[in-house]
């Protein structure tokens, strides 16, 4: 299986998701964002990292690079696509998943593990994990904080697209054991179909006891499982 | 050649980290009679003249388009000289 990991000036862990896509059995390739074709990849992975500097908002320019074209196609056509940290800020800005990433509650860069509780299981991200579940990931962001008008946030709960919240150990998500301020605790969202989705955390840093967790594994691992079930598109 | 600037700010309504932290700060100041403190971006471009009837519509699209995000952020044009 083919994973485009679509690189724009200033992406960063592009590496580290080629290498835990690997590690999971797919052929990963780099893809620089001046491309304006994806014909034939399973599924699609815009990384962490600072696109073009983060200038303007975060995602705001790289939305507008030419592979972004070819993304939104495949996001309409059913194709797996799945946005980590900045790909989650560029997704949004791009209008393939609602509302936008601000800057963290306490104006701090967040660096450390922080422990997410997986809320459905409709999505390409956490289609083999558990309702319940809590993960441990490394977050690392500046602009992690989700927002969305009123009446979008209603219908991502409603709906059930909203993926992962941020908790503590026990999987309690409230505003004490909410890192970033991000509204109702969110991590991560998925559009309705399920099949575009993105998170602020990094699964692709938490896939080898090295690293200390594993937890990244199932969400990548849905992911890979969800290209499978969508054979790839010309 | 009109130069115009671009006053963007986040909706009312939606959460502004900056502005609650700096509400913060001056309330511990002292600084009591302060009861909101929102933050902006101004953005100056210089657009030349060509057609001057269309400068307003194409400066709407482009904040519309990239300059502001419709979805968390409203603005206003002034024409400044």
């Amino acid at each position: 299986m083919r994973v485009a990991v679509v690189v724009f000036p200033g992406t960063n862990c592009e590496h580290d998701v080629a290498y835990a896509l690997g590690e999971l059995g797919t052929s990963p390739e780099l893809v620089w964002h001046r491309e304006t074709a994806l014909d034939g990849f399973d599924g699609v992975v815009l990384p962490g990292g600072f696109a073009h500097g983060d200038y303007l908002r975060t995602g705001a320019i790289a939305r507008f690079s030419p592979v972004m074209t070819a993304v939104e196609r495949h996001a309409v056509e059913g194709t797996p696509v799945l946005g980590i940290c900045n790909g989650f800020q560029i997704l949004c800005e791009a209008g393939l998943l609602p509302g936008a990433l601000v800057a963290n509650r306490d104006l701090k860069f967040i660096c450390r593990p922080v422990p997410l509780r997986i809320e459905s299981t409709n999505s390409i991200l956490t289609r083999t994990a558990r309702v319940g579940q809590v993960l441990r990931l490394p977050l690392n962001s500046y602009e992690g904080n989700y927002i969305a008008p009123a009446k979008d946030l209603e219908r991502l709960e409603a709906q059930g697209r909203v993926m992962l919240r941020y908790c503590d150990a026990a999987g309690v998500a409230d505003e004490s054991t909410n890192p970033n301020g991000s509204t109702n605790s969110i991590a991560g969202i998925a559009n309705t179909a399920g099949n575009v989705a993105a998170l602020m955390p990094h699964p692709e840093r938490a896939i080898e006891g090295l690293l200390g967790s594993t937890d990244g594994r199932v969400l990548l691992e849905s992911f890979v499982a969800s290209m499978a079930r969508e054979p790839a598109r010309a | 050649m009109t130069k115009l600037r671009i006053d963007i700010r986040r909706k009312e309504g939606l959460s502004d980290p900056e502005g609650v932290a700096t509400l913060r700060a001056l309330h511990d100041l002292g600084y009591a009679e302060v009861g909101e403190v929102h933050f902006g971006r101004m953005i100056y471009l210089d657009v030349s003249e060509a057609d001057a009837s269309s400068v307003g519509a194409r400066v709407e699209e482009m904040c519309r388009r990239l300059l502001a995000n419709p979805v968390i952020e409203d603005w206003t044009v002034e024409t400044v000289e």
